[in-house]
């Protein structure tokens, strides 16, 4: 707004008392300049630089906005500060994360055989052997991988009939019934319920209906829905929900059934929520480590068969070589298949992620507009 | 047409109607019969722990005196977590909701989805080999020169592996939840309020203490509530962080131990009255992040004509 009218007075009388536009921008860099001084006496880092300047900055910017601007314009400022200061802290750990697991996890998957091979058979002697002698690191994640993908494809055919049945009953049927309304409350609670204690269920109904001790991949597909059931009900409720009336009421006046009208008008028309819904709730249980833990146990070598013997999956996979080493003298080999399989584990969770958004466009109704 | 046809061809529909609708109920219904048989398959299981001898029971002293260190350690680890995650994910949904670039915003409201979808175990496996070491030198200082807190009670430990880091990695863990909870509800502010705060020549610190806040407060709660309940209930974040041991008030010494990792670590190898142990302590759980969780659902169901966080 500074005035092109009259070239000698550069500011107009409303942007008086304002700090000038590019005053943010000199306080970072004095900012920035001093943090490096500062930190040269007492010895620099980024990430201390980093701190000491957006401290400054902060300082410097609400100190000069009090003594130009009032205290009401300082406040903003301060408020601007810490609401940007806590997105960039917020920042720090998603970074960081993404960075270590690409950091240790690409070795590991460069590794040939990662992600075709077992851990059957491997065993610290091997992992001594490559950390004395730089022989490569054996073992994979391939029993890990089908585990994983048996688990969760039976935790889906279970959770979701079950799912988009109720959520079914909730929309069409449920109206303001004592039993939707029950079972939305319920719903509720389910989303809360902590993962292990879905793992412990699951374990304790198997205990009690097959025997003690019964550990399948079979259990934790049951634990898994658990978790799973009240995410599918929720989304696609939402999803049905927003269909909209006219649809029903047309089909209706045409004659049709209202179980036809469901099948065949109101599902084609939310099939693409309720198919990214289910992708979303299958990439949540896919990386849940706890129920499988308590479920499925953890095994080394290959198995099919869902309904007997434990079985391994990519999160306990991470959890059990992180913790107990293949080779407690020299954990770095089984570090480094941790890092690999965690890698695997997120690049299957994103590619979910992303598989969800594909399909809600793939399969959205064509519209008119 | 005839009254026979018809009502022959509405008998033929009816059936289909009629079993589609039953199925749906079942399924309904199925829900609610899993949900009673988490509580009684606990309870059942539970309960040859709750009536052995003390002495059969981990510790020798019963169960309670077993359980009540741990059920400490879980509060104390989440608590941790909300006290770090509540002014950070505000802070979040503020930063996306009302300061960003309006372009910015929503690619930015996907980054932090991004945070959610890592799987906790690798949240786990990157606190117990990178951020412990990281932060054990902060611990050392901490004990050197506020050692005179019991809190900060020194000697720190060495590897870093304290409830305090099981904590902050909690703390990262439920940052996203709370932040998209409130970011929806931020969102939801009514947009009158807003320009008639601005109008009136409020800055935008005012105008969302004003506006916003007020509107969003019920929300807000809730929002931290259900962040807490997933707190409560992680399990990987502190089984692989924390090195456990007895309850001691120090945040920073090794210690601690939460009712999850409990039963993470314990529960594939145990056999006999510790499965019932362990079983038990998952029940103590399961009722506390009920009783949170469903005062959170009674939080928002009470304003939910205006909070609009449901």
């Amino acid at each position: 707004m500074t005035s092109t009218l009259t070239p000698v007075q550069k500011r107009s009388a409303l942007t008086k008392g304002q700090l000038p536009k590019w005053a943010p921008y000199a306080v970072l860099a004095v900012a920035l300049v001093l943090a490096a001084a500062v930190l040269a006496l007492i010895g620099f880092n980024v990430f201390g630089w980093g701190i000491v300047s957006a401290i400054l900055f902060a300082v410097g910017l609400v100190g000069w906005s009090a003594a130009v601007e009032g205290s009401r314009r300082a406040k903003d400022k301060l408020a601007t500060c810490l609401v940007v200061g806590a997105f960039l802290i917020a920042l720090l750990p998603l970074v960081s994360v993404i960075w270590t697991v690409l950091v240790n996890g690409l070795p590991g998957l460069m590794n040939s055989g990662f992600l075709s091979t077992s851990m059957n058979g491997v065993t610290g002697v091997y992992d001594n052997k490559s950390v004395e002698e730089g022989a490569p690191v054996i073992g994979g994640i391939f029993h890990a991988l089908i585990g994983t993908l048996l688990i969760t494809v039976s935790a889906t055919i279970i959770s979701v009939p079950v799912g988009l049945m109720s959520a079914i009953y909730l929309v069409e049927y449920g109206e303001d019934r004592p039993v939707a309304r029950a079972i939305t409350f319920f719903v509720d609670v389910m989303t809360g319920i902590p993962s292990i204690v879905a793992g412990l269920f699951a374990a304790a109904f198997f205990f009690i209906i097959v025997g003690p001790g019964t550990k399948t991949g079979a259990v934790a597909a049951v634990a898994l829905s658990v978790l799973m059931i009240p995410v599918v009900v929720r989304s696609s409720e939402e999803m049905l929900k927003i269909v909209p009336n006219e649809l029903r009421e047309a089909a209706y006046a045409l004659g049709v059934r209202k179980w036809r009208t469901i099948l065949k008008v109101v599902i084609p028309t939310a099939i693409s929520g309720i198919a990214s819904g289910v992708t979303l709730a299958i990439a949540r249980v896919i990386g849940e480590t706890a129920p499988i833990l308590v479920t499925a146990g953890f095994a080394t070598s290959i198995n099919y068969n869902v309904f007997s013997g434990w079985m391994a999956s990519l999160p306990t996979f991470i959890y059990t070589q992180i913790l107990n080493p293949t080779s407690p003298s020299n954990p770095d080999p089984s570090a480094q298949r941790a890092w690999g399989a965690a890698l695997v584990l997120i690049i299957l969770v994103m590619l979910l992620n992303l598989g969800a958004r594909l399909v809600a466009r793939m399969f959205a109704p064509k519209t008119g507009r | 047409m005839t009254t026979t046809s018809a009502t022959k061809s509405r008998g033929a529909g009816r059936a289909g109607d009629q079993v589609f609708s039953a199925a749906t109920l079942a399924a309904g219904c199925l829900i609610l019969a899993v949900l009673f048989g988490v509580a009684l398959f606990l309870v059942i299981q539970a309960i040859p722990a709750l009536t052995a001898s003390p002495d059969k029971i981990q510790g020798g002293e019963g169960f309670f005196a077993y359980i009540w260190p741990i059920v400490i350690g879980t509060l104390i680890a989440a608590a941790i977590a909300i006290v770090i995650a509540t002014p950070v994910a505000i802070g979040v949904a503020l930063f996306i909701s009302h300061f960003a670039p309006r372009k910015l915003a929503s690619g930015l409201g996907y980054v932090v989805d991004l945070l959610a979808a890592i799987p906790s175990v690798v949240y786990g496996a990157w606190g117990a080999t990178v951020l412990a070491k990281e932060i054990s030198p902060a611990y050392n200082w901490l004990s050197d020169n506020m050692g005179w807190l019991p809190i900060f009670q020194g000697p720190a430990s060495a590897t870093g592996k304290t409830i305090l880091t099981a904590g902050i990695v909690l703390a990262v863990m439920v940052l996203p939840i709370v932040t998209s909870l409130t970011r929806e509800i931020f969102l939801q502010t009514p947009k009158l309020h807003e320009e008639a705060a601005l109008a009136l020549g409020a800055t935008r610190w005012e105008m969302i203490r004003m506006a916003v806040f007020p509107f969003g407060r019920p929300g807000i709660i809730s929002a931290v509530m259900l962040g807490l309940g997933r707190a409560l209930g992680e399990t990987m974040a502190v089984a692989l962080v924390l090195s456990s041991g007895a309850l001691t008030a120090s945040l920073i010494k090794s210690g601690n131990q939460t009712i999850a990792a409990e039963i993470a670590l314990n529960f594939p190898e145990a056999s006999g009255l510790k499965v019932s142990t362990l079983i038990a302590a998952g029940l103590v759980l399961f009722v506390i992040t009920l009783a949170v969780n469903m005062v959170a659902r009674g939080i928002i169901n009470r304003h939910k004509e205006f909070s609009g966080a449901n």
